[in-house]
């Protein structure tokens, strides 16, 4: 966006006049001029943020088929933590429904959007392309179609189901992401018109052959396959949710380290080569574990989309764009929106539900088609 | 210590893209023998496709030459790792448009990077320290941007940002700049304001720059040395009035120009 037509007349007279201000008010402040991300104001940031995750945590909890207060929530945790036990006998039939089938879903929903958010800022910002987001590129149906591979051959019955799943998931993904690699490494900068194209390419060859290997399941297991691929939450059991959030945690930790490099690539990979980065590295090892994640993500909850998307650039407009804190922040909002959204795919329509891919969907797409109508210019 | 008088010492530099091109070898620079020295400006210039941007590119360690080598201040460049380089040599590339909000400060800052210790797995947040800030104040008041810091760089003009980009390369604290087309796209005013900066920069900071041009007059004006060079050769290196002459001109460019001296500098200048 070229904004020379906003400034005043005379551009040479706005300009010398803004450097006498600034050569006024120099002296008055010792400091540096302009603020920048310090550690005080990532805390200052980011408590809030947790404070607000357990809060919604705790709000969401209270919504099902069947209300339970907020008393009653604190109530039977205490319970619960006094005991030193989660069993029917001691909580009743309202603790198992809040402890064994509501929270656990919510974390997982908490984790999954957590992730998707991370994803999508890191492939924003390696790609240079603010649309950037695992669904859009294909690597969310990649995951998805390994997946279904791997259900169809027989694997997600056995109890390995819960190691290798997510490694389909993660060899579909890093198939997109090698296409989409090779793409932008040809391309330079890829144009976001490539880049959608290549994802609409991805998406239809990888949404045929899941619709192929779907119709040949049997018919029992196909139908619960196209619920996972609309995107469904699930209550896990709880040991499954810990390996889960150790892997993913794990995963969003490696990228967080990252997320200086992150600022400096979006320079472009030569600008961040010339300042010491090792773009081509740094980019392999980001791409991988995006894919690995994802293939995680995607085995468990099927293709959400857009969260990735939108929630980055969100969180981008309001806290700016240093990836310090933006990629965790990115991460727990993109966790609080998943959760309510799944919250709210559970409760509309009470006692069925609908799955929660269909709400961001919803709710994404249009985002989606405003950013790239209207805003075009800030990235085009 | 005493600084070693050639910041750069070229050597029978070969460099391609690809290694055949219809049959045979397609050589983007073929055979460069120079040296640059401490705290001169050098313009390299020549007709569009002559290897000027990669011959840079080759001097920042972003490209790996076939065959030559270059010393950097008396160490061969290609034993060099890239972020030792990038605190002793800062390139401007030609205008990138940054796409995300950061602010003239953000990016500043990112000069810093390659003075920033740690691996590359534990680098953790990296937060800028009270010398960072100043480093980069500096280099913001070098360019005449302090007043810019909390302007998104989306939000710039043409002279802006590319003063931006300057003050990011800075903030590197280098020894040696190197720019590439540091005045295209940039109306008159800016283009003098840009090239009166590196000249400061070289007097004032002792910097070396090495820059590439299309502006001949430009160049004639700013430069201590004129590097030509023509597909892929060198074919003049000296004072601006030994390289922009007439002759060289026609046999590099083919075309008729008429060169006369500047009347307040002395320098050749180019008339169409």
């Amino acid at each position: 966006m070229r904004l020379t037509t906003n400034q005043p007349e005379s551009p040479v007279q706005a300009e010398q006049l803004a450097v006498t201000a600034a050569a006024e008010a120099a002296p008055a402040r010792s400091g540096i001029a302009g603020t920048v991300l310090t550690a005080r104001r990532w805390m200052v940031v980011m408590a809030p943020l947790a404070v607000a995750m357990v809060v919604l945590l705790a709000i969401c909890l209270q919504f099902g088929t069947q209300w339970v207060g907020l008393g009653q929530v604190v109530d039977l945790l205490i319970r619960t933590l006094r005991e030193g036990s989660a069993e029917s006998d001691t909580i009743g039939t309202t603790g198992v429904i809040l402890f064994h089938v509501r929270l656990p879903r919510l974390l997982l929903g908490l984790l999954v959007g957590a992730c998707l958010s991370s994803v999508g800022v890191v492939l924003q910002a390696l790609l240079r392309n603010p649309l950037a987001d695992p669904y859009v590129l294909g690597v969310s149906s990649g995951a998805a179609l390994g997946v279904s591979l791997a259900i169809l051959l027989g694997i997600g019955t056995t109890v390995l189901a819960l190691s290798l799943l997510p490694i389909c998931g993660f060899a579909g993904g890093l198939l997109s992401l090698v296409v989409v690699y090779h793409m932008a490494a040809s391309y330079g900068r890829l144009p976001i018109h490539s880049l959608l194209l290549a994802g609409v390419i991805l998406n239809t060859i990888f949404s045929a052959l899941i619709m192929f290997v779907t119709s040949i399941m049997e018919p029992n297991r196909s139908v619960g396959t196209m619920t996972w691929l609309m995107g469904t939450l699930t209550a896990p059991s709880y040991p499954a949710l810990i390996v889960l959030a150790v892997y993913l945690i794990v995963g969003v930790f490696l990228l967080l380290k990252q997320s200086q490099v992150f600022n400096i690539m979006t320079l472009g990979e030569e600008s961040a080569r010339a300042l010491g980065v090792e773009a081509e590295q740094v980019k392999r090892a980001a791409y991988v574990i995006c894919a690995l994640i994802t293939g995680a993500v995607v085995s468990v909850s099927g293709m959400i989309g857009f969260v990735g998307m939108v929630i980055p650039h969100a969180v981008r407009l309001m806290l700016g764009a240093d990836h310090r804190l933006l990629l965790p922040a990115a991460a727990l909002i993109g966790g609080m929106y998943l959760m309510s959204a799944d919250t709210v795919a559970r409760t509309l329509l009470a006692p069925s539900e609908i799955p929660v891919g269909i709400v961001t969907a919803l709710a994404g797409g249009p985002f989606f088609i405003y950013l790239l109508v209207w805003r075009k210019d800030r990235f085009a | 210590m005493t600084a070693p008088s050639f910041v750069y010492r070229v050597r029978s530099l070969c460099f391609r893209y690809h290694a055949v091109h219809r049959g045979k070898p397609d050589w983007v620079l073929d055979g460069l023998t120079f040296d640059v020295r401490a705290g001169e400006i050098v313009g390299i210039v020549g007709p569009n496709g002559s290897g000027k941007t990669s011959l840079l590119k080759l001097l920042a360690n972003l490209l790996r030459p076939q065959a030559g080598h270059i010393t950097l201040l008396g160490r061969d460049l290609a034993t060099l790792p890239q972020r030792e380089v990038a605190r002793t040599v800062a390139l401007v590339p030609q205008a990138h448009q940054q796409i995300f909000p950061f602010t003239v400060l953000e990016t500043v800052l990112m000069g810093r990077y390659p003075h920033h210790h740690g691996a590359k797995w534990s680098a953790g947040f990296d937060w800028e320290s009270p010398d960072d800030l100043t480093v980069a104040r500096q280099a913001m008041q070098a360019t005449d941007i302090v007043h810019l810091a909390d302007r998104l760089v989306t939000d710039l003009s043409g002279g802006e940002r590319q003063r931006c980009v300057i003050a990011r390369a800075l903030a590197q604290v280098p020894q040696i700049l190197l720019l590439d087309e540091p005045t295209a796209f940039l109306d008159l005013r800016h283009q003098i304001d840009i090239c009166g900066m590196v000249r400061r920069l070289k007097e004032v900071r002792g910097l070396t720059v090495v820059l590439v041009s299309h502006d001949l007059n430009l160049a004639g004006q700013y430069c201590d040395r004129i590097l030509m060079l023509d597909g892929g050769k060198l074919v003049r290196l000296g004072r601006p009035e030994e390289v922009i002459c007439r002759d060289l001109i026609r046999s590099v460019y083919g075309c008729e120009v008429l060169v006369d001296q500047h009347p307040i500098t002395g320098q050749p200048r180019v008339t169409l």
